[in-house]
């Protein structure tokens, strides 16, 4: 059952996309998060209490009791913190050196200066405005330059690219007591550990919010369309008017 | 608005649905994968890069952080054993540690015991630190006590050992609670074996009458109620090898400073 937009691509033309490191990257992250949004609910399930500053233990306040995760949401299913940490720090690493190697690749095959680039004339004569309507039409491509990303995608690829994963990945480093010793700055950045583990459970709610929305999109973009060229690099230009 | 066909918006809901019960058989395929053992192997190796990253970007003698007075947590909760509760142990205490005495042995030139108060005249080091538990919580307490590097010098340490091994005074299942660490965590300059805690003599809940303080790694790396230490050259044969009772017992990582 395909969508109407790609079961008759016609003679609409099909453009190369995004490149190999992007796709790569793409999949493996995406494996990545899954992993360690899982395994992070279960570890948050051993002290499900989040606190600021420098410390925080049972009798110190907590800005926040999370909910108890239930076990179709953790890995593993069945409470086992020590198995959800090795899933978790095992996938940190795959997740931590993933962003380096696609920050390099796209510095070098110029994707970050081509697509994902922000510059002040998308914040001007109310283009912001502008691309908040079209998406509430469901039209998500200039037709004058279909492949360009718009203001939003911009914007969101590049908080999650440049702030949130970044931030999961140094809040995730400041609760490591070995680097707390070797990198202090970090404690400070954030406040002390305490506000670390709370800034990190705060990233990753943000990681979630940002994957329901992109999924949502993928969907009423055309997820035919779209998951391929997200696999082969291949994207089918959709017809003025349509989605 | 664009016009979405009724089939188009079915198969998207269909779509939708499809996606959810996919996580949902990905979740549960994560459990038999971490029971394959190839895989399993791959997964743990996870701890072993995580220590050698460490040991490659932090500096062996770099300090945990320590604190202010003004900083330290108001309680500091007890957590593990709180009373290893053996008839020995309450004679022990009963006896308030006078015939206690602490082992330290192994790869050592000169085996040595020590008693309380022989201990308590070994120089001490005073820190405020933080106590990290592999649950989440943390505290800052003050601990005071002899670095366990003066401990491993008294008794002349030898090359050839390359981990501490730490025997404690609690049982479970019957055989003592064990911890070991790296050399590099041995020598180092915070890690002490602390007989006062918040300027009190140590009390049985946090591990009287020594407990490891090994500030650079996770709460149940800190061994309370230590009776002997010994200089090992590996961790195989000691327990089922992995190098402590949890990590024999539930596969908490050895490494424990991330």
């Amino acid at each position: 059952m395909l969508p109407p937009a790609a079961a008759s691509p016609g003679t609409r033309p099909t453009v190369y996309r995004h490149r190999i490191a992007t796709r790569l990257w793409h999949w493996v992250n995406a494996i990545a998060i899954f992993v360690l949004l899982g395994s992070g609910l279960t570890i948050l399930n051993a002290h499900p209490h989040l606190y600021w500053g420098v410390y925080g233990a049972n009798f110190d306040h907590a800005w926040l009791h999370t909910p108890h995760w239930p076990s179709y949401l953790t890995i593993p299913a069945s409470y086992n913190l020590a198995i959800a940490r090795r899933w978790h720090l095992s996938f940190a690493l795959i997740f931590a050196f993933s962003l380096l190697f696609l920050i390099i690749a796209s510095l070098l095959n110029r994707h970050f200066q081509r697509d994902l680039r922000l510059r002040a004339r998308d914040f001007r004569g109310g283009v912001l405005w502008h691309d908040f309507k079209e998406h509430l039409a469901l039209r998500f491509h200039d037709p004058k330059n279909p492949q360009a990303y718009n203001v939003f995608q911009k914007l969101s690829y590049a908080l999650v690219i440049f702030v949130l994963i970044p931030l999961m990945i140094l809040t995730g480093l400041a609760m490591s007591p070995g680097m707390n010793a070797g990198w202090p700055w970090l404690l400070d950045l954030f406040g002390g550990r305490q506000s670390a583990r709370s800034i990190h459970f705060i990233a990753a709610a943000g990681l979630v919010a940002f994957t329901i929305v992109h999924l949502a999109l993928v969907i009423l973009a055309g997820p035919f369309n779209e998951v391929r060229s997200m696999i082969t690099g291949r994207w089918t230009v959709p017809p003025e008017g349509e989605i | 608005m664009t016009l979405m066909t009724r089939r188009a918006l079915i198969s998207r809901g269909a779509l939708a649905g499809g996606a959810a019960a996919t996580g949902g058989m990905l979740l549960s395929g994560c459990d038999r994968l971490a029971e394959n053992e190839q895989f399993r192997q791959i997964l743990f190796s996870g701890e072993k890069i995580n220590y050698h990253l460490q040991r490659l970007v932090v500096d062996r003698n770099a300090l945990a952080p320590e604190f202010r007075p003004d900083q330290m947590s108001p309680r500091f909760r007890t957590n593990g054993t709180a009373n290893p509760g053996t008839p020995e142990y309450g004679r022990m205490v009963a006896e308030n540690f006078a015939n206690w005495r602490l082992k330290i042995g192994g790869l050592v030139t000169k085996p040595t015991e020590l008693s309380l108060p022989q201990l308590r005249s070994i120089p001490a080091r005073t820190q405020i630190t933080r106590h990290d538990c592999v649950e989440g919580w943390s505290a800052i307490g003050k601990w005071h006590g002899p670095t366990l590097k003066s401990l491993l010098q008294l008794a002349g340490v030898k090359p050839e050992a390359r981990y501490v091994l730490f025997t404690c005074a609690d049982l479970y299942g019957g055989k003592p609670y064990y911890e070991t660490i790296d050399m590099t965590d041995a020598l180092h300059p915070q890690t002490i074996l602390a007989w006062a805690m918040n300027d009190r003599v140590l009390d049985v809940g946090h591990g009287a009458p020594v407990r490891l303080r090994v500030e650079r790694q996770l709460g149940y790396k800190h061994a309370k109620y230590v009776m002997a230490i010994d200089a090992v050259p590996s961790l195989s044969g000691i327990g089922l090898g992995k190098g402590g009772y949890w990590e024999d017992r539930i596969d908490y990582d050895w490494f424990a400073g991330i």
